[in-house]
């Protein structure tokens, strides 16, 4: 069923009895061409992309809980393409043009709103190491503009420009950039993906890779036994678990990164805010809430919920730089489990295994990049090739001392 | 997360910086053969369970002393804490 004006007003005056499901729910078939392991965002959008833009058929996508479940429910739905490597920036850019145009190709209301992203400097230093990003995504056909004091005054007057120790002396801004309904967007795919003929499995978890001779033949699951063609991992913060099945260590470190959202208030925020002299970034949602967060909690979790001393330290960024949020109730705190890469940067290649291969390693930043890593993962798949904007993203950088470090800080993940 | 310091005695987590997986105790011998393989293998790999984790804290905060504590990355519950000096010896790290 295609969604339209037209279909609101028709199914208004028809007691809205025509709706039908958005998916089907099907058993697996014995064999696939292609079977994606992880039904998050990533996930869906390679099955996706891989039936519309490569043609290919017979994919499955098996989901051990339900669609939506994991990282691509629990994010700040942030997306921009604020990047300075040339190993992320065309990456990044491509996903944004992705985001542009996405609700008419996927004819599903994501709520993608370009509201603008600013990303805040508080000494003359960080105005530089901006002003040189700021060119490098201006390079690679990104927008980025430097604001003064005042600009940034007329959009958010009651912020602490004058905080003794963290004044406000400017800031980077992506007015391309902004926010998604993170739920529509896998929704959105599964939906587009199963139109085409994509069965999306779901309370199905790989519990094995089978492989035969140096290939992978298809998956094990509590489902029993899926014969595949092609198998491609991604997991998001299970990455490292899942590989393991084929006996693989990945330069992969699972954490915690909590985020949290308060009572609902008129509109106040109108755009992404981000403090550089701390880790708080801070959007208001359409239903009013204060969407923030801040720092990982710092230590391997597979927990999907953090500790307080984090929630402490956000709620002190947030202050410093937004002091009337000390007035706010927050509603809910919840986690989600990261797949934080040894260099910040992720993974989307083949494997040693012919026939497996892998999407991960996209720590706190992956929802942004679900449109490009799912076409790029799909062109993967359907090719054996690297699409262009990702062979920088090998899972060999590591040992050839290419690592992509955006932060430049040396593989220790929870300084990422 | 309350870490039961061997020395202090219950400590607030937050007294600590974290590193990692306290395999990165073996450090490999740079004049060996094969060195930049090991190299890799020990700076970028990571077992990364779901369960039982050795890692190491350092006890920034305190006394400055570095700690293997096994902790359930699951439930976060800790189960041992030892002063990592100790398991270097144990493990023929130190002299
Ligand atoms: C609090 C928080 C805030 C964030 N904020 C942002 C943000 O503002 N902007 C941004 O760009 N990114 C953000 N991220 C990161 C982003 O959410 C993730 O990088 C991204 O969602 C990961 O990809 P995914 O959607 O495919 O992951 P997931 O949705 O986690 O999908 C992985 C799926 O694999 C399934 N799975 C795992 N193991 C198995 C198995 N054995 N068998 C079958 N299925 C399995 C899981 O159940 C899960 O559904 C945030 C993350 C968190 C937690």
């Amino acid at each position: 069923m295609r969604y339209s004006g037209f279909r609101i007003l028709q199914q208004a005056l028809t007691g809205q009895k025509g709706w039908t499901p958005a998916w089907r729910n099907p058993d697996p078939q014995p064999h696939y061409d292609y079977i994606i392991v992880g039904g998050g965002g990533h996930g869906l959008a390679t099955a996706y992309y891989l039936a519309k833009q490569f043609r290919q058929s017979r994919i499955a996508v098996l989901e051990k809980g339900w669609i939506g479940g994991g990282n691509v429910g629990r994010n700040t739905t942030i997306i921009r393409s604020n990047y300075l490597l040339d190993g992320n920036e065309p990456f990044y850019e491509f996903s944004l043009k992705l985001w542009e145009g996405l609700e008419q190709d996927f004819n599903y209301n994501a709520m993608v709103s370009q509201r603008g992203i600013l990303n805040l400097f508080h000494s003359d230093a960080q105005r530089d190491a901006y002003i040189r990003r700021g060119n490098a995504m201006r390079l690679h056909g990104a927008d980025a503009e430097l604001l003064d004091r005042d600009q940034i005054r007329r959009d958010y007057p009651f912020l602490d420009f004058d905080n003794a120790r963290f004044p406000i002396k400017g800031g980077l801004a992506q007015r391309r950039g902004g926010t998604v309904r993170h739920d529509a967007v896998a929704w959105g795919y599964a939906r587009g993906a199963d139109q085409r003929g994509v069965d999306i499995i779901q309370n199905c978890a790989v519990t094995g890779l089978r492989i035969e001779d140096g290939r992978c033949t298809g998956v094990d699951t509590t489902r029993g036994f899926i014969g595949a063609g092609k198998v491609g991992v991604a997991v998001a913060g299970n990455s490292s678990r899942v590989m393991a099945m084929a006996g693989m260590r990945l330069p992969i470190e699972s954490h915690v990164l909590q985020a949290f959202v308060s009572e609902g208030l008129k509109p106040v925020l109108p755009g992404v805010i981000t403090f550089g002299a701390g880790h708080f970034y801070c959007s208001q949602s359409d239903k009013g809430g204060l969407v923030f967060g801040g720092d990982i909690d710092g230590y391997n979790s597979y927990a999907q919920r953090g500790n307080l001393p984090v929630i402490e330290d956000v709620a002190e960024g947030g202050m410093a730089l937004f002091p009337g949020l000390g007035r706010v109730r927050l509603l809910r705190a919840w986690g989600g489990v990261m797949d934080m890469s040894m260099d910040g940067s992720p993974i989307i290649d083949r494997t040693p295994v012919d026939g497996l291969y892998l999407n991960g390693g996209w720590c706190y930043g992956g929802f942004k990049a679900t449109p490009a890593s799912g076409w790029c993962f799909a062109h993967l798949l359907a090719t054996d090739q690297p699409h262009p904007t990702v062979t920088a993203y090998r899972l060999d950088r590591f040992a050839r001392g290419l690592m992509i470090d955006e932060k430049g800080v040396g593989a220790q993940p929870n300084l990422h | 997360m309350i870490i039961n310091h061997p020395l202090l005695g219950p400590c607030d987590a937050q007294e600590f910086t974290y590193l990692g997986d306290a395999s990165l105790l073996h450090r490999p011998d740079g004049m060996a053969e094969g060195a930049e393989a090991a190299f890799v293998d020990y700076a970028y790999p990571r077992e990364n369970p779901a369960g039982l984790h050795r890692e190491l804290w350092f006890h920034e905060q305190g006394d400055r002393s570095w700690l293997v504590v096994t902790r359930d990355t699951v439930t976060h519950e800790i189960t041992q804490v030892e002063l990592a000096s100790d398991v270097a010896r144990r493990e023929g790290r130190s002299r």
